[in-house]
């Protein structure tokens, strides 16, 4: 497995107080959380401050950790030493707040720590009897709006503890193939029954997958409305007339009524996500101008100034 | 190795969940949701608890709301105020796709 340098994560020094740890995890925290961050790849990088802050967060962990000592580097091949034991294995420390999603830590982390729950509380955990039914698995997939659109098979990976005859824990991964249906919303969840981890006693809790949807060039995703910006031109808004819209399902012909303002909105029903009923598409008319670098298209704007008598300032005053 | 497909079931596609559904999903007890809902984070159609209805996207701000509480230490005030300066971002950021 790989090493991970835990203080470069953070981007703090090896002598960095307690303190100076938590306050460089909560910026990054902030600045990563998925439902906040714009950054790219933000779950990931969420992930790794909150493995590194579950790691030098806690004393305990943080002392085993450095005594591994400063020659590694991250992505150099590790194994632990051995003999090794884990400070605090299993057991968390209490944060004010704790650190990500219900513990995904990677390899190398339990390698080091154990496997312990991160100190979140689950509401599974409660209700179920967690060493014999098993419990929720809670994860997330990222589409294109192009696969909400039409559905789509996912390939995912999960990782699950298996138990062997013992009693034993070891971590496996486990592949799922899940259909995704056609007119998924954004932060959608899709429950699948019995596909959870499994319990000691075999048997499985569900699996929530939450559905998110990239970011789109064109289109931004609100429930199952799509909005657009639509360039026209300034005939096309003065006089009106059909245009061509682009929707996901190809391009559509679309009536714009003669003397549309700048930023009029208008409605393409039934042209969003599919559903009963269907999203609409809405466009937002936003008037391109031609260039004026020919002195044909010179010609024609200064017959524009002179013909059309036109003072956009003049409610101004100016 | 072929994995056969699997198909679960959408959540909230009827429209609604229960606060039984919204709870587990979000994996937190119902006085969490009592206390979100309080603040305002989202307003469930039915009068009493035991009847309450949430809209998809009702159960979607209650879920941000609980995330950002529990990974970015805000508490339920604070959760309120960060949906609702989010959503005014993403109304922005369209008008100036295309600047």
């Amino acid at each position: 497995m790989e090493f991970k340098d835990y203080y470069k994560v953070l981007g703090v020094a090896r002598n960095a107080s307690q303190d100076d740890i938590k306050k460089a995890y909560r910026k990054l925290a902030r600045k990563y959380h998925p439902d906040v961050s714009k950054e790219h790849d933000a779950e990931n990088r969420f992930k790794e401050v909150a493995e590194a802050y579950e790691a030098l967060g806690d004393p305990e962990k943080r002392a085993a950790y450095d005594q591994l000592g400063s020659g590694w580097r991250t992505g150099q091949d590790f194994q632990p030493p051995p003999g090794w034991h884990g400070g605090g294995a299993g057991r968390t420390h209490a944060h004010e707040f704790t650190a990500g999603d219900a513990a995904q830590f990677s390899e190398f982390f339990e390698s080091l720590f154990g496997r312990g729950r991160g100190g979140f509380a689950s509401f599974a955990d409660s209700d179920h009897d967690a060493s014999s039914m098993g419990s929720d698995h809670h994860a997330r997939i990222a589409i294109d709006l192009e696969d909400a659109f039409h559905g789509a098979t996912r390939q995912l990976s999960l990782r699950e503890p298996k138990f062997d005859a013992s009693g034993r824990v070891t971590m496996q991964e486990r592949i799922l193939s899940v259909r995704i249906p056609p007119g998924v919303r954004s932060g959608q969840h899709i429950r699948l029954a019995g596909q959870g981890e499994p319990g000691r006693g075999g048997q499985r809790g569900d699996l929530y997958l939450e559905v998110v949807l990239n970011p789109h060039p064109l289109y931004r995703v609100d429930g199952k409305d799509l909005h657009l910006t639509l360039p026209v031109a300034p005939w096309e808004a003065a006089l009106g007339g059909e245009v061509e819209v682009p929707t996901p399902a190809g391009t559509v012909s679309m009536k714009v009524p003669a003397n549309s303002a700048n930023g009029r909105r208008l409605r393409l029903k039934g042209r969003g996500l599919p559903g009963t009923p269907a999203g609409d598409l809405y466009a937002e008319l936003q008037i391109a101008w031609p260039p004026a670098h020919s002195e044909k298209a010179r010609e024609l704007y200064r017959t524009m100034a002179r013909e059309m008598a036109f003072n956009p300032r003049k409610a101004m005053g100016a | 190795m072929r994995h056969s497909e699997l198909t679960g079931t959408l959540l909230g596609e009827q429209g609604v969940m229960t606060l039984a559904q919204v709870c587990r999903v979000c994996r937190v007890r119902e006085e969490t949701i009592v206390e979100l809902v309080a603040e305002g984070i989202t307003e469930p159609a039915g009068t009493e608890q035991g009847q309450w209805w949430f809209d998809p996207t009702g159960a979607r701000r209650l879920h941000i709301a609980i995330r950002l509480q529990r990974d970015l230490g805000v508490n339920p005030a604070g959760a309120a105020l960060a949906l609702d300066l989010m959503e005014e971002i993403d109304r922005l950021a369209v008008r100036v796709q295309r600047g």
